[in-house]
């Protein structure tokens, strides 16, 4: 797809929601369209967080192995939002396994290019960590939620 | 806000005498959770508005607040939904047919019915919560055509702890309902939504200038679903919320339920949400 393409749809998705042209278009040169039938996996846990991914359609599950218990997912994701956000904070590694649940299309973001580009423009670099930030808040309340286990019989 | 107020100060019956009726019908619907229909041994119905509750006395044990969970165009039919957490929950859960327990009620302030002709319908139900809402979704499906866009939201603890898993995919058949689903957690099996349900507010799609939103489950599960709907564009005049508290008496007489200057079985339990604004924040209360 031609990078004028991908930066509509760059545009038009949430989390890039109110970025600048210019910045729009230093993001499209580091993405690519990305498409994983239901079952693959986006990235595994431990492996380095080369490419991130915005959801455009589909459904995927993140989830984490315990001994004996198998696969356990904790939050699903959908079209909209964001797989992967540890790309932008050290030491630049998955902490989970994001598996498709269904067919997934989505725009692959290089996160090794777009930290260069991050760490060469700050001011792209504070606009990338702001964002960042704002999903890992919002999955850190989530999670206290569910550490709170509200609907367990104390409540 | 509803008209609904206590139905049983007619001059002639004492609110705080039970009533004798006998379990119909039991049935489980989760792991501790009992549904119980109830019938009036008098074999007067008690015509109840959704978010309605009766107080359900387990003889020899105590009395405990329980939702009205059923159709409100049966009123013959007691329907009441319970988890079995204390020893009156306990006692009532273990009651088969034929058995008696004693009633009063129904009591308290429900949901804004008629506030809803017109408007989209935003449900978002926690756990147990559901019980209370089941009333209002069966009045809006039957009178489907007075309201706008109807959306439940439903979370609740694991795919083995959802509510009346079998009406919510009846209803997820039909057209003009939309229904998310989501579990805090799952294993492999389970092909749903994972998350809080605060998580499918944003997701959901509903115009919020011409939305009413119900809330019902745990007070934290509230208070972070208010959070959302209001970051979402619902004025806190949109949001109502059913409170759970220690309903003794049942009319405004004892104190135990008070929030702050309300009592949550006279003034409530469904409250519009910037009534409760100010108290829900104090730890105290």
């Amino acid at each position: 797809m031609e990078i004028e393409g991908l930066e509509r749809i760059l545009r038009e998705h949430s989390f890039f929601a109110g970025l600048g042209d210019a910045f729009l278009a230093l993001v499209s040169g580091c993405a690519r369209n990305v498409r994983f039938e239901a079952g693959h996996y986006l990235f595994h846990e431990g492996e380095p967080a080369n490419e991130f991914y915005l959801l455009r359609h589909g459904r995927v599950a993140l989830e984490l192995h315990a001994p004996g218990r198998g696969p356990i997912t904790f939050q699903t994701l959908g079209e909209g939002e964001i797989v992967g956000v540890s790309w932008l904070i050290p030491p630049y590694r998955w902490a989970y396994d994001a598996r498709a649940l269904t067919l997934v299309r989505a725009i692959g973001v290089d996160a090794a290019c777009l930290r260069q580009k991050c760490e060469a423009d700050h001011d792209l670099g504070y606009e990338m960590m702001k964002r960042v930030t704002s999903v890992l808040i919002q999955r850190l309340q989530t999670t206290r939620l569910q550490i709170l286990d509200v609907y367990g019989t104390h409540s | 806000m509803s008209t609904a107020r206590i139905a049983d100060t007619d001059g002639t019956t004492d609110p705080m005498v039970p009533r004798l009726a006998r379990i119909a019908r039991r049935r489980r619907d989760g792991p501790q959770v009992w549904t119980l229909e109830i019938e009036a041994e008098d074999s007067a119905g008690a015509a109840f508005a959704p978010g309605q509750f009766n107080m359900l006395t387990a003889f020899g044990v105590g009395e405990v607040p329980i939702s009205l969970s059923g159709d409100p165009a049966e009123p013959d039919r007691l329907v009441h939904t319970i988890r079995a957490v204390g020893p009156v929950s306990t006692a009532l859960a273990r009651l088969g047919p034929g058995e008696t327990v004693g009633l009063r009620g129904p009591f308290g302030v429900g949901w804004p019915m008629a506030e809803l002709a017109g408007h989209d319908v935003l449900i978002v139900a926690g756990g147990l919560g559901l019980a209370p809402l089941r009333p209002v979704l069966y009045r809006l499906l039957a009178e489907r055509a007075r309201y706008g866009k109807v959306v439940l939201l439903y979370g609740t603890r694991s795919p083995q702890e959802i509510l009346f898993r079998r009406e919510i995919e009846s209803w997820r058949r039909r057209l003009d309902i939309d229904i998310e689903v989501t579990v805090d957690h799952a294993l492999g099996d389970w092909h749903g939504h994972v998350g809080v349900v605060t998580t499918l507010i944003p997701r959901a799609s509903f115009d919020p200038a011409h939305t009413v939103a119900l809330v019902c489950g745990p007070e934290v599960m509230m208070r972070f679903a208010v959070a959302a709907l209001r970051d979402a564009g619902l004025p806190d005049t949109a949001l109502f919320l059913s409170m759970e508290r220690n309903m003794k008496c049942a009319v405004g007489l004892c104190g135990h339920c008070q929030i702050g200057p309300v009592f949550a079985c006279r003034d409530g339990p469904v409250f519009r949400f910037d009534r409760l604004r100010n108290v829900l924040a104090v730890k105290e209360i």
